[in-house]
C-alpha cells in the first residue's frame, strides 16, 4: 500500500494563495464556452494551460481560416506589460528591431537573443502608448527581463493571467467587428493597434494574426473574458464565426511561413545540446538585426558570426513533390548525405502544393538550393513506405492572400 | 594645445599601480597615453600617508611580497629607485602566550621558537607548498587560458604548466590534484604539530579573503601568497623604505620616462561607446577625450555598471558583474605610538617584521564565524607592522608607527560600521595589549579604516583590496567573470587592467601588465 502525505486542507490565506497545484492544468478566462464547443475533447498543454487541438473537425475548422472566421484563444500566451520613461530604450536593447521606429498604435514582430547571439524567443510587440508596450511571446522571461531592465527607468509585470486573449481570423473577421459594435475598426491597418470600448472596459484590437489571413487578435481584462467570447458569437453567427482548435491554426501558419518557438527552432535557454542553438540569421529572422541602432543584446555576437562566417544553418521553404506530408523528414543533399531536418509540413489546401519547413545546413538551402531530397517514411498498415522525394527551395510565405492587407478590409 | 586635442592611443582609467604599470607598459611600446587618476595623487591603495601629524604610513597595502618580476624588468624599477636586497626581507613572527615562533628569510628558509621535530616537518612542507605553488605561478604573468579559442603562444604556455606538473613526479602529482582545492586546516593538520605555526599558515591563507581556515578551497589562498616573489626568492616580504608609496613612485618615475600623461584629479564620468566600441572617456570636468584603447584599471563592476553603463552590454553580462563577489572583511588600523611597543618575547628583529596574532588555526577560524553573519570578530586575527623602526622618517623622534590589517572585519556589518567601529577598535586594542602590554598607553591616536571607510577612500566597492574575492570561483578564467577573463571586455577597445582581472590582487603590478601586453598583443 501506498503511503501518502495527507495534506491537511487548511483556511489561511497563504495557503489559499498556493492552491494553483490542485489544478495541474489551468483553464483558460474563455474555457466554459470553450468546454461546451469541445466535442472532440482533444485537449494538449499550452504553458500550463488546458487548450484544445481541436474542437470539432480539424479539417473544418481549418477552412473556417480560410472562407469564415474563426476564434481562437490564445490567452495561454506570456504577456508583459512593459512601461516606464525608458520602455522604448530598454526595449531597443532587449528585442532585435529597432524600437525607435515603432510607433504608438502599432505592432511588430520581433525576436530577443542572449549574449552570445542565440535566439531566446521570437514575438510581437505591441506599443499602447509612448511609454507603454505590451509584449507576447511562446516561452516565460521575467528573470531575463528584469534583469535586463538594470539601469533604466522601467516596469516590467507579467499579465499573462489578467489579460485574456482571443485571435479572430479569416476574411468575414472584419465584417463580425463591425457588426459587434466596434466603430472604427475599419481603420486598422495591417500591424495597427488601438482601443474600444467593451463592457465598461477597454479591449485592444490589433490587425495582427498568425494565419496569414484578414484577421484581428483581442486583450481584454480576464473578467470581460466571456462577454468578448459571447458578443463575437453572436455577431459572427451569419458569418460563420467558428471556435478553433490549435491544429487548425498551425496549419494556417505554415502556409503564411510563420515558426514556432521549440517547433521550428529550439529556443536558447530549453536547449540542452549546445548545436541546437539559433542565430536569428539561421532561422529566417535575419532581416531584424540592424547594425545601425543602438546597442541590443547579442549585438557583438551576431555580428561576429556575419563577420566570421560562424552561422552554420539555414531555415528554408521547401516545396516537396507528390502530396504526401513530410513531417519531420530528413533532408539529404544528393539522395546521400543528411543536410537537415523538416521541422512542419503538409499539403496546403490553398497553394494546392505540398509545402515544409526545413533546418538545413549551410550551404545547403543558402547556396545550394538544387539537387536537394526529403526521405518520407509514410506508415501505411504497419509499413512504412519509403518515399524519397526532390524538394526545392521555394521562398515564404506560401500563399499570400491580398485580403489580409486590403484597405478598407473587405466586408463580407 | 590642450590634452582634448591631442588623439591618444590609450587612456587608462586609474592611477593605482597596475594603472601606472599598463599605462607605463603602454607608453614604452611606442603609444601615446594618458592617465587620468580620480584623486589628487596617484598610487590607489598602494601610498603612503600622513595619517596623524608627523605620522605617515603605507595606509592600505603594507608588506610587499608579490611584485611581479617582469613589472620590474619592463618598467626597469630598479633604474627608478626600487632596491630590493636579500638583507631587506623580514621575518614573520607568530604571537603565542606561549612565546614567539618565528620564519626567517623567504617565508620561513630558517624556522625558530619551534621543536627539532617541527623544524623538519616545516622544512618538508615549506619545500612542498613552494613546489606547488611554482605550479601555479607561471598563470600569474599570463592571460587565463581561454576556453573558445586558444593562440598558439596560449597553447604553448599551456604546455609549459603540463610540464611543471610532469617535472614534480607522480607522487607529487597526485598530492597536488589532492590538495589543490582542500582546506588550509586540514592540511596543516596533516603535517604540523605547532598550533603557533599552524595559526600563521591559516592566517596567511585567509588573509584577505572572506574564508576561514576551514572553508573548502582555502588552501588556495596561500598558494597565492607563496606564488609571489620579491628579490627573487618565492615567499620573501620586505617593509619598502619610505612605505608602499615609495614602490608607486618608482612606478610612476617608469611611466614619465616613458612619456605617459598623468592627470590627478581626473575623475572619468563615463566612457563614451560608439557601436560597440569604447572610444574615448567624458571627465567629471565634462572634458571628452577620445582614443583607441580605453584601459580600465579601476574596479571591474564600477568600470562596467558606472562608466559604461548596462545599456551598452547585454543583459547575460550585467548579470555576471553584478555578481562579482566583493565583500571586503579586512580592516586596517594606524596607531601613533609615542614610544614603540614591546611585543613580549620578541627580539629587535622580529620587531622589524611582520608580527602575527593567530595564535592557532582554531583562533582563526572562531574569529571568522561571526562574520558570515554580519558581525566582526570578538578576538580578531592581524598582522602587524611597525615600519617607523625600520624606516624612522615615517614618526616624530622617539615615536612610531603601527600598522595592522585586522580581520575579520565584514563589508556588511550588521550593527553598521557608524555604531561598530569603536566597538571593534575596542577588540582590537585589547588583543593587542595582550601581546605587548602597555600600548594601549602609548597611542597619541588611533585611525581604523573599515571596509566601509576603504571602499569609500579608495574607491574600492565593498572595501576590498582584490577588488574582487580571490576565490576558486573568482580565479583565472573566472575572473572578473567567465567569458571575458582574458583582460578584453565585450566592447572592443575597453580593457581591464586592474585587480579585479587575473591574476588578483596584491601589490603586484600583473594585471596591469598583463593587459598592456594583451593590448599590444591585439595592436589595439
Amino acid at each position: 500500500m501506498n503511503h501518502h502525505p495527507t495534506i491537511k486542507p487548511s483556511a489561511d490565506t497563504r495557503t489559499l494563495a498556493q492552491s494553483h497545484f490542485r489544478t495541474l492544468r489551468m483553464g483558460t478566462p474563455f474555457q466554459p464556452r470553450i468546454d461546451a464547443l469541445a466535442l472532440t475533447n482533444d485537449w494538449y498543454n499550452w504553458a500550463g494551460y488546458r487548450a484544445p487541438h481541436s474542437l470539432w473537425d480539424e479539417e473544418l475548422e481549418y477552412f473556417a481560416i480560410r472562407s469564415q472566421a474563426a476564434l481562437f484563444d490564445i490567452s495561454p500566451m506570456t504577456k508583459y506589460r512593459i512601461e516606464g520613461p525608458d520602455a522604448e530604450a530598454y526595449l531597443d536593447r532587449v528585442t532585435l528591431r529597432d524600437v525607435t521606429k515603432l510607433k504608438p498604435g502599432r505592432v511588430h514582430y520581433t525576436a530577443w537573443c542572449d549574449d552570445e547571439g542565440f535566439v531566446l524567443d521570437d514575438g510581437t510587440l505591441f506599443r499602447l502608448s509612448p511609454t507603454r508596450f505590451r509584449l507576447c511571446s511562446q516561452e516565460r522571461h521575467l528573470p531575463w527581463l528584469l534583469d535586463s531592465a538594470i539601469g533604466y527607468q522601467v516596469s516590467v509585470e507579467e499579465e499573462t493571467e489578467a489579460v485574456a486573449g482571443l485571435a479572430l481570423q479569416g476574411p468575414t473577421s472584419f465584417a463580425i467587428l463591425r457588426e459587434a459594435g466596434f466603430a472604427g475598426v475599419e481603420r486598422l491597418k495591417i500591424f495597427d493597434v488601438a482601443e474600444f470600448a467593451h463592457d465598461d472596459a477597454a479591449v485592444t484590437i490589433s490587425r495582427t494574426g498568425f494565419t496569414g489571413d484578414l484577421g484581428y487578435e483581442l486583450f481584454v481584462p480576464a473578467d470581460k473574458a466571456l462577454s468578448l467570447w459571447d458578443r463575437l458569437m453572436a455577431a459572427g453567427e451569419l458569418r460563420g464565426i467558428r471556435a478553433i482548435g490549435y491544429t487548425a491554426l498551425n496549419r494556417a501558419r505554415l502556409e503564411a511561413g510563420l515558426i514556432v518557438a521549440n517547433a521550428d527552432f529550439i529556443a536558447a535557454e530549453h536547449a540542452i545540446r549546445a548545436d541546437r542553438l539559433r542565430m536569428p540569421d539561421e532561422i529566417g529572422l535575419g532581416f531584424m538585426i540592424d547594425p545601425d541602432k543602438g546597442h541590443f543584446n547579442g549585438r557583438r555576437a551576431i555580428l561576429e558570426a556575419r563577420t566570421k562566417k560562424k552561422l552554420r544553418h539555414v531555415l528554408v521553404g521547401l516545396e516537396i513533390e507528390g502530396n504526401i506530408p513530410a513531417e519531420h523528414a530528413i533532408v539529404y543533399y544528393k539522395k546521400s548525405r543528411e543536410v537537415g531536418l523538416v521541422s512542419a509540413a503538409m499539403w496546403s489546401p490553398m497553394a494546392k502544393r505540398n509545402i515544409a519547413l526545413a533546418s538545413l545546413q549551410r550551404p545547403c538551402g543558402d547556396t545550394i538550393v538544387d539537387d536537394l531530397w526529403v526521405e518520407i517514411y509514410a506508415m501505411r498498415e504497419l509499413q512504412y513506405q519509403k518515399l524519397m522525394k526532390k524538394a526545392k527551395v521555394v521562398p515564404r510565405p506560401f500563399i499570400k492572400l491580398d485580403r489580409r492587407t486590403a484597405n478598407p478590409p473587405a466586408d463580407f | 594645445m590642450t590634452s582634448s586635442d591631442l588623439n591618444w592611443d590609450a587612456i587608462v582609467i586609474g592611477g593605482g599601480h597596475n594603472g601606472l604599470v599598463a599605462a607605463a607598459t603602454l607608453a614604452k611600446s611606442g603609444r601615446k597615453v594618458l592617465l587620468l587618476e580620480a584623486g589628487n595623487e596617484v598610487g590607489g591603495a598602494a601610498r603612503t600617508e600622513e595619517f596623524a601629524p608627523g605620522f605617515r604610513v603605507s595606509t592600505v597595502a603594507h608588506l610587499l611580497n608579490r611584485l611581479h618580476p617582469d613589472v620590474v624588468k619592463t618598467l626597469e624599477l630598479e633604474r627608478h629607485g626600487l632596491t630590493v636586497e636579500r638583507g631587506d626581507f623580514v621575518p614573520s613572527v607568530a604571537l603565542s602566550r606561549d612565546g614567539p615562533l618565528a620564519l626567517h628569510g623567504a617565508y620561513g628558509e630558517v624556522l625558530t621558537g619551534a621543536s627539532p621535530s617541527e623544524q623538519s616537518a616545516w622544512k618538508d612542507l615549506r619545500a612542498q607548498l613552494l613546489r606547488y605553488a611554482g605550479v601555479l605561478k607561471p598563470f600569474l604573468s599570463r592571460r587565463p587560458p581561454d576556453l573558445g579559442g586558444m593562440s598558439l603562444a596560449e597553447m604553448t604556455g599551456l604546455g609549459q604548466t603540463a610540464l611543471a606538473l610532469k617535472r614534480l613526479g607522480k607522487e607529487d602529482v597526485r598530492d597536488f590534484l589532492r590538495v589543490l582545492l582542500m582546506n588550509v586546516y586540514d592540511m596543516l593538520d596533516e603535517q604540523l604539530s605547532d598550533d603557533r605555526l599552524k595559526g600563521l599558515l591559516a592566517f596567511d591563507a585567509t588573509l584577505g579573503s572572506h574564508l576561514g581556515p576551514r572553508s573548502p578551497t582555502s588552501l588556495l589562498g596561500l598558494y597565492y601568497r607563496l606564488a609571489g616573489e620579491i628579490g627573487g626568492l618565492a615567499g620573501a616580504q620586505i617593509q619598502p623604505k619610505g612605505g608602499m608609496g615609495a614602490v608607486v613612485a618608482a612606478i610612476r618615475a617608469a611611466a614619465d620616462r616613458a612619456g605617459v600623461s598623468i592627470r590627478p584629479a581626473s575623475p572619468v564620468a563615463k566612457v563614451i561607446v560608439e557601436k560597440g566600441r569604447a572610444v574615448g572617456v567624458v571627465t567629471q570636468g565634462g572634458e571628452t577625450l577620445r582614443a583607441k584603447s580605453v584601459v580600465s584599471a579601476i574596479n571591474p563592476a564600477t568600470t562596467i555598471l558606472d562608466l559604461v553603463g548596462p545599456r551598452e552590454v547585454d543583459t547575460g553580462f550585467v548579470r555576471k558583474v553584478k555578481n562579482i563577489r566583493m565583500k571586503g572583511d579586512a580592516a586596517k588600523l594606524h596607531l601613533a605610538l609615542d614610544r614603540p611597543p614591546q611585543f613580549s618575547g620578541v627580539d629587535a628583529a622580529g620587531h622589524k617584521g611582520r608580527l602575527v596574532v593567530a595564535p592557532s588555526p582554531d583562533h582563526v577560524e572562531r574569529a571568522f564565524n561571526p562574520s558570515k553573519y554580519g558581525e566582526f570578530s570578538p578576538e580578531p586575527v592581524m598582522e602587524v607592522t611597525l615600519p617607523s623602526l625600520a624606516d624612522p622618517s615615517l614618526a616624530p623622534s622617539g615615536a612610531c608607527v603601527l600598522s595592522a590589517v585586522v580581520q575579520y572585519a565584514p563589508y556588511a556589518l550588521r550593527e553598521g560600521w557608524a555604531a561598530g567601529k569603536a566597538r571593534f577598535l575596542k577588540a582590537i586594542m585589547a588583543q593587542l595589549e595582550t601581546y605587548a602590554p602597555g600600548i594601549g598607553a602609548a597611542v597619541r591616536h588611533a585611525e581604523l579604516l573599515t571596509p566601509a571607510d576603504i571602499e569609500a577612500r579608495y574607491r574600492m566597492p565593498g572595501g576590498h583590496w582584490h577588488h574582487g574575492e580571490l576565490q576558486a570561483d573568482q580565479m583565472l578564467m573566472s575572473r572578473p567573470v567567465s567569458g571575458w577573463s582574458g583582460y578584453d571586455t565585450p566592447l572592443e577597445g575597453l580593457f581591464l587592467a586592474g585587480a579585479g582581472s587575473h591574476p588578483g590582487g596584491g601589490i603586484s603590478g600583473a594585471p596591469g601588465l598583463n593587459a598592456a601586453r594583451r593590448i599590444i598583443a591585439m595592436r589595439g
